[in-house]
């Protein structure tokens, strides 16, 4: 028997461990290569994680992601021209997903942005930064690299290596964390804000990967295990691994860089245009304007669709998808959906076969297996947008 | 009856000319929840160490391999309908197919549960 473990091989090097190396172990997790860390896949296994967390809530490690700031005079309008978003417009505490495009308009990478702001007592977070972001891991020091290159010298990035970064998960995410940082419950879906626990400084938004309700909770390495302790010792939360964050965001029709998002593929055809502000659209003034424009106009070649699929053999990333005799795209993530109960993917088809509805065909192992172009998410989003 | 083993993790259970295979419970935990089994059809040949079969777990897809070489004369359709029979019992219901055996010295090969366990200790 052999195996294809989905764990990214980072260019060889040797894997780093993250803080909560240890504590995954002692909770009995199988750790995995992936970028660049030994990370958790699973604990008590993907099925039994991915149901807890829609139905309780999950504690993810996304240490190995990459946590920026920006500060100095200038850095809403350079960081106009680096991403497609309106930082002008964005107001402290709040949050935007982004990414970084290149010349052409290919996608180098997916974050988050948000503007910092002090606490109640006027005290600044992360030493008076204006900007906060959070990049993927396999991509954060291509990404580094690509934004020193246009950062004008009056803007300082700040690669923050020391500080871990957890995301709590899932319907009871909100009360759990509610026990130990009652402030956190007046947050919203895509806000953000400073917290203090046992003395501890916190950057806490109301955001994630799951599709549920939930945080994600920046803090610094050294203090990482006593915040992860404490949240497993409430009855709502257990430890998810990257194997149901994965089944997860799937559900939630949420891409995943290196996979459904890369150079080769622009923000139009993702299905991703939300990320570029109407005065944005117009104005440009930002690095891949022109593709955004052009498709825009004309409409992107292929774009990003959600696939259900038909039958319990799952469809994974590579399967070629076909139209008759025709290939018209290829899935890239694709696997079993524990919430829908059936095999669910995302790909990449050609403008003519993408609407909903369309009946394809998706090559497994030499076999053709029905599928159908479907509404994402999967599972509807459950954030909390209002109080 | 005498069951054996391969370091591809599967079992053979050998009784007469049948030989039925499976996974071993070391290797579904290893896979994890299983949601799909291909499994071959009857009349298939295999020669030893061809593909003949897939589970699929939540998270990827896994060949098993033809341990010893013979005609497939059953496989586990109890699978078709509840896949995680694999995980839940890998070394018994959980079976995948049998194989009429082509060539009994194959099974020479192969090793005793007390080989196997000590293999899967050095891992």
């Amino acid at each position: 028997m052999s195996g294809n473990e989905d764990a990214t091989h980072f260019e060889d090097l040797p894997l780093e461990a993250l803080p909560l190396d240890a504590w995954h172990r002692a909770k009995g997790a199988r750790m995995v290569g992936f970028a660049g860390y030994h990370m958790p896949i699973q604990y008590e296994g993907i099925m039994a994680e991915h149901s807890w967390t829609r139905e309780h809530a999950g504690l993810f490690d996304v240490s190995h992601m990459g946590q920026l700031t920006f500060s100095g005079e200038g850095v809403d309008e350079a960081l106009e021209h680096i991403l497609p978003s309106d930082i002008k417009g964005l107001k402290p505490f709040r949050q935007r997903y982004s990414m970084l495009l290149n010349d052409e308009g290919g996608i180098l990478d997916d974050l988050m942005v948000s503007r910092l702001g002090p606490n109640e007592k006027g005290e600044p977070a992360f030493d008076g930064a204006a900007i906060y972001m959070v990049v993927n891991g396999a991509t954060k020091y291509d990404d580094i690299g690509w934004m020193i290159d246009y950062l004008p010298d009056e803007v300082v990035m700040n690669h923050m290596a020391d500080q871990a970064l957890l995301a709590l998960q899932g319907p009871e995410a909100g009360e759990a964390l509610a026990t130990l940082i009652p402030q956190t419950a007046d947050l919203l879906f895509m806000q953000s804000g400073p917290f203090v626990w046992r003395g501890v400084p916190l950057w806490i938004s109301r955001s994630g990967y799951t599709g549920e309700d939930g945080f994600e909770i920046s803090i610094p390495a050294e203090d990482v295990t006593l915040l992860a302790d404490a949240l497993c010792e409430l009855p709502q939360v257990k430890p998810i691994g990257l194997g149901a964050r994965d089944s997860l965001r799937l559900e939630a029709g949420l891409p995943l860089y290196g996979h459904d998002l890369s150079p080769a593929v622009s923000t139009i055809g993702a299905d991703l245009g939300f990320a570029i502000q109407k005065r944005r659209r117009e104005e440009g003034g930002f690095i891949g304007h022109a593709r955004v424009m052009k498709e825009l106009a004309d409409g992107p070649g292929a774009k990003r669709v959600g696939l259900k699929i038909e039958g319990r053999l799952p469809a994974r990333e590579g399967a070629k998808i076909f139209s008759g005799a025709i290939e018209v795209g290829e899935v890239t993530s694709g696997g079993f959906a524990p919430s829908v109960g059936a095999p669910i993917a995302m790909g990449w088809v050609s403008l003519p076969d993408s609407a909903e509805g369309t009946a394809l065909e998706i090559e497994v192992r030499g076999k053709r297996i029905a599928a159908v172009v479907a509404p994402m998410p999967f599972v509807p989003h459950r954030y909390r947008r209002k109080a | 009856m005498s069951r054996y083993f391969t370091d591809e993790h599967e079992w053979i259970d050998v009784e007469g000319e049948i030989a039925t295979v499976g996974i071993t419970d070391y290797a579904q935990e290893q896979l994890g929840d299983i949601v799909f089994v291909e499994l071959p059809a009857e009349g298939t040949t295999f020669e030893k160490g061809d593909d003949a079969a897939v589970v699929e777990s939540v998270k990827a897809a896994s060949d098993v391999y033809a341990p010893i070489s013979g005609e497939v004369v059953e496989a586990n359709g109890a699978l078709e309908d509840e896949p995680a029979l694999v995980n839940s019992d890998a070394e018994e219901d959980g079976w995948f197919f049998k194989l009429r055996i082509a060539d009994t010295s194959e099974l020479d090969g192969l090793m005793t549960e007390a080989a196997y366990k000590k293999f899967v200790a050095s891992l």
